[in-house]
């Protein structure tokens, strides 16, 4: 992709867009669809915030139906227009909500009417035609709605609007991170960019500057001196090795910690938690928690303790407070934020999106995207609900068993690197191509690269040989995105090691210490 | 229940022996190997059906499971994504009619002479590999004439004896009716009245080419017919390796079959060597034994290593003065049940069985030993070489053959005549 570095000390642009996650990208396409030249900077990879740390559930608006009716008719209609317009990131599992034994059935039956009053489809369905549906789940549950939750893949979603964005003539800026804004007056003209993988610095001048930094967007508006009151929500998660259930499958009670478990890909995985933070970047696991999920993950599905965790990681959610003094930080709203700080604080040509979710990041982008035209000399129409994204022109939704359909033409006649993720040799080398990246993290991210039962133990050296091979490393670099891979990696394996995956890593410690001698690798 | 067989995937850490014992992944580019099919896709199979057709190339001998030290089921993971493939697409004609060894025994049998010439033209066979997909050069047992069942309708054994029951499977009720004799004349020489209820098909085959509905039926079917000798206490032979597993295990843990009847059965079920080898271990078995001045080469069947009962057999033979076994070192003989009959896959059995055929010849003897029924077709296809099921040495240690020879039985040909 465009990573390469800008090589003037400035660019211009109509609009700058601060941040890479879902949010950010979604504006970037929509104001480039719209015409306006773009720029989007993110400090690290693009989906390396919370975007790429969420749960992966694409909201039907069940969940909010009794307790937030307006984000459940936002999630309903943008789960309608994302299974058309990004049929590439969304596979249609079906959401089930259930009362467990710990649930109060009566709940189910304001479940029922908000869902109606808000649109979202919901049908309660016969215990026994629920527990057919999903063996595993818990068989004293007493009723069972379906409705029509999905999985999202953030990644295919992130970059499939970032090459579309690119396509519109939009410049995607990874690994850039702003140092401060520009401020001219009561208007902000511009940002003072870092490129974190030169080290150089230049400057991005632009029309209208669009925070959607997430968690950090408070970061970012204090540099033009303007209050915006985010609070970092951290919330945990745990994949397991195996789909556990094959659709998304919720407590039917008000939400609350650990109550969904989804099929994610080729695993499955429990969350969430919710706690307040007071750096966004300082998230640490604690073992309680970790306990809470699995506790939780039992009362869906008995047995949960006995399946095997793969890894366990935590996201931060960008949650707007506009009055102070939110004790639980669920009761904030999530339902996103617009703030334009000329009427605000009397800042042009500066607005700040953040808050909602990743379902409807095209609704906030739409939204900022509006705002913005103001500053650009008028209203220009959205398309996003009609354009889809590169990568789902065809509208064929994702299903799960696409990798092992796409080998089945040719078994065994290519090597494959990756064995747990079904990653082939050339599909790595060209992505490894296409991106010009010099990290296994961010191949993990655009392949899922080492993310399946063995996190790496039989494919990172190789897909380390092979970035050298393909002279993107020299092989100081490749032994050290090597060691910074495997650092991140134990940082999410280590508070779940027990059972499988404890001999699994063991296995692993054996290769990487015993034949590798890794803690020896010049770099 | 299933689930078990699916959660044992959590179990694999990858390591790869599975794949260097697989005997179908080492001869064909065709088939990705035991690891690839069974834990890793099996994340990525679904509700619905799965998307790669290449697990069909596993023959579903079961060595796998058998050398994987963290205990995934994966020969039985594949058996069920197999099936899974066949209900979407519809198990094909060919596939439906060589799991149905009943249907075809009782068509075959009334008109065993032409049966047999069609199954030795190699104009028929021809045709058959086009129109059914039958490969022309399999190994195709010939129809015995009259069943193992009308025989044994005949036969009284000593009455008031302690009882056995003998479940002989469609092998030995179609093509060799003469080892089902040789079965009930040791077990006699021992003290048994064996009884011998009417049974059909275990299903087993239905199992293998993946249609599970029907396989149940089956074996339901042959429960009910064994359930009540078995809560009677009496237990029940086999010397069918496959099927007796089918009864002892798969039923159960691929079929997911739970109940009672089932469960009284397996728990009943032996296999006729390691029935044999028990009596001998409580010092119950007849060891009046002549000598058999031979040297035989003997293979153990791979479904054998389901039964966890090591190789009975080669126990038992020891005790026959003179006779000196061969134990031969290799994993399969390819055909594995059905597998090896089909168009597309016999070079791929043919190719697994190569190194075992060349072992045999090595020794160059003109009689081998193997417990089970088809691995004794595809030996014999493959070398030339006669191939015995171990009771027949055994009943020959006896001296059975010389008085059968006195009385009705013939037993110039003891085993099918195999064709292709
Ligand atoms: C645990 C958890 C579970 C969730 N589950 C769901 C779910 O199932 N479904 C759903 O729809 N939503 C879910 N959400 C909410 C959703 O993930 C977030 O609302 C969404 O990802 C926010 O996207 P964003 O682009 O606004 O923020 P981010 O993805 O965090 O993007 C902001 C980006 O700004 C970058 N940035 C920060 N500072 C700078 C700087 N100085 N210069 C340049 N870039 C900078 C960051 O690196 C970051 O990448 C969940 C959230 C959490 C925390
Ligand atoms: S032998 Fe068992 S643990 Fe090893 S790779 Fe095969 S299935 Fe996995
Ligand atoms: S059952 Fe046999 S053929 Fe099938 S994968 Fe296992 S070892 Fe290979
Ligand atoms: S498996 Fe056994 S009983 Fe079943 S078909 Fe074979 S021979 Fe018949």
């Amino acid at each position: 992709m465009a990573a390469q570095n800008p090589s003037l000390s400035s660019l211009e642009a109509d609009v700058l867009v601060i941040g890479g996650g879902s949010t950010g990208v979604g504006v970037a396409r929509d104001a480039a669809l719209r015409g306006f030249s773009t720029i989007l900077v993110e400090r690290r990879d693009l989906a390396d915030g919370t975007t790429g740390r969420f749960h992966g559930l694409l909201h039907s608006g069940g969940r909010y139906a009794v307790k937030d009716p307006s984000a459940a008719r936002e999630c309903i209609a943008e789960n309608r227009i994302l299974r058309v317009t990004a049929a590439d990131c969304v596979e249609d599992t079906g959401g089930l909500f259930v009362s467990t034994p710990w649930d109060d059935p009566e709940y189910g039956d304001q479940f029922l009417e908000g869902c109606r009053a808000t649109g979202v489809p919901a049908e309660e369905i016969p215990v026994a035609e629920a527990l057919r549906r999903e063996p595993r789940v818990n068989p004293d549950i007493r009723r069972a709605f379906l409705v029509p939750d999905a999985a999202l893949d953030p990644w295919k979603l992130v970059w499939g609007c970032a090459r579309s964005a690119e396509e519109h003539g939009a410049r995607i800026l990874p690994y850039h991170r702003v140092l401060d804004l520009e401020v001219d007056g009561d208007r902000v003209v511009g940002a003072h960019v870092r490129s974190e993988r030169s080290g150089e610095e230049f400057r991005i001048h632009a029309t209208v500057v669009i925070n959607a930094a997430g968690a950090w967007a408070g970061q970012i508006a204090e540099l033009a001196h303007c209050a915006v009151n985010v609070r970092a929500g951290m919330g945990l998660m745990i994949a397991m090795n195996h789909r556990l259930v094959h659709m998304c499958v919720n407590r039917c009670k008000r939400p609350a910690d650990g109550d969904i478990l989804l099929p994610l890909r080729t695993a499955c995985v429990i969350g969430t938690t919710d706690v307040f933070v007071p750096d966004p970047d300082q998230t640490e696991i604690r073992q309680d928690d970790i306990d809470l999920l699995l506790d939780e993950g039992e009362k869906l599905v008995p047995g949960f303790r006995q399946a095997r965790a793969l890894h366990a990681w935590a996201g931060v959610r960008p949650l707007f407070e506009d009055t102070a003094k939110v004790a639980d930080t669920r009761d904030v709203t999530r339902s996103h934020a617009l703030l334009d700080h000329s009427s605000r604080e009397g800042i042009a040509g500066f607005l700040t999106i953040t808050g909602g979710k990743t379902t409807t990041f095209r609704l906030m982008a739409e939204a900022a995207v509006d705002a913005a035209c103001e500053q650009l000399g008028g209203p220009r129409p959205c398309t996003t609900a009609e354009v889809p994204l590169a990568g789902s022109e065809s509208h064929t939704l994702y299903q799960i068993s696409h990798r092992l359909a796409a080998r089945e033409p040719v078994p065994q006649s290519e090597e494959i690197i990756c064995e747990c993720e079904l990653i082939t040799r050339s599909r790595l080398e060209d992505t490894i191509k296409q991106r010009d990246t010099t990290s296994l993290d961010d191949i993990r991210r655009l392949l899922r690269l080492a993310m399946g039962p063995c996190q790496g133990g039989f494919c990172i050296y190789r897909a380390a040989g092979i970035l050298h091979q393909g002279g993107q490393v020299d092989h100081a670099g490749a032994n050290q995105t090597l060691l910074d891979f495997l650092e991140e990696r134990w940082k999410g394996v280590h508070p779940i090691l027990h059972g499988d995956q404890l001999r699994q890593a063991r296995l692993d410690d054996w290769i990487f210490q015993g034949i590798l001698d890794v803690e020896h690798l010049p770099v | 229940m299933n689930d078990l067989i699916r959660d044992s995937l959590d179990h694999c850490v990858k390591c790869t022996i599975c794949e260097t014992y697989c005997p179908v992944s080492q001869v064909t580019p065709l088939f990705p190997g035991p690891k690839y099919v069974g834990p890793q896709a099996e994340r990525y199979r679904g509700a619905g059906p799965s998307a790669d057709s290449s697990v069909d190339y596993c023959s579903g001998c079961g060595i796998c499971t058998q050398v994987c030290p963290q205990d995934v089921k994966i020969a039985e993971i594949n058996s069920r994504a197999r099936a899974k493939l066949w209900e979407k697409r519809g198990v094909p004609l060919r596939n439906q009619m060589i799991a149905r060894p009943t249907v075809i025994g009782r068509l075959g049998t009334p008109v065993a002479p032409l049966a047999n010439w069609a199954l030795h033209n190699r104009a028929v066979r021809g045709l058959v590999q086009s129109l059914v997909g039958i490969h022309r050069d399999a190994p195709m047992p010939s129809f015995a004439g009259r069943t193992f069942q009308s025989r044994a309708r005949r036969h009284h054994g000593p009455a008031g004896a302690p009882a056995v029951v003998y479940f002989h499977g469609c092998g030995t009720n179609y093509y060799e009716p003469l080892v089902g004799e040789m079965v009930v004349a040791v077990l006699e020489h021992n003290g048994f009245r064996v009884i011998v209820p009417p049974q059909d098909c275990c299903g087993l085959p239905l199992q293998s080419n993946g249609n599970f509905p029907a396989a149940r039926t089956y074996v339901r079917r042959l429960v009910d017919r064994l359930a009540p000798h078995a809560r009677a206490g009496l237990p029940i032979v086999s010397n069918s390796t496959s099927c007796g597993l089918m009864l002892k295990r798969e039923a159960h843990e691929i079929l997911g079959i739970e109940d009672a009847d089932l469960k009284v059965v397996s728990e009943s079920m032996y296999d006729l060597c390691e029935f044999l080898l028990r009596l001998h271990d409580r010092g119950e078995l007849r060891t009046d034994f002549t000598s058999l001045p031979m040297t035989v080469p003997y293979h153990a069947p791979c479904q054998q290593r389901g039964h966890g009962i090591g190789k009975p057999a080669l126990d038992l033979l020891a005790l026959v003065p003179d006779l000196h076994m061969i134990e031969l070192d290799v994993d399969c003989c390819g055909i594995a049940g059905t597998y090896g009959l089909k168009k597309e896959k016999y070079q791929i059995s043919m190719a697994v069985g190569e190194r075992l055929f060349k072992d045999i010849t090595a020794t160059g003897s003109d009689l081998a030993a193997c417990d089970s029924e088809t691995c004794r077709w595809q030996i014999t296809h493959g070398t030339g070489v006669k191939s015995v099921h171990p009771i027949e040495l055994l009943y020959r240690a006896y001296g059975l053959d010389r008085r059968a020879r006195a009385g009705s039985v013939s037993l110039e040909s003891q085993t099918a005549r195999v064709s292709g």
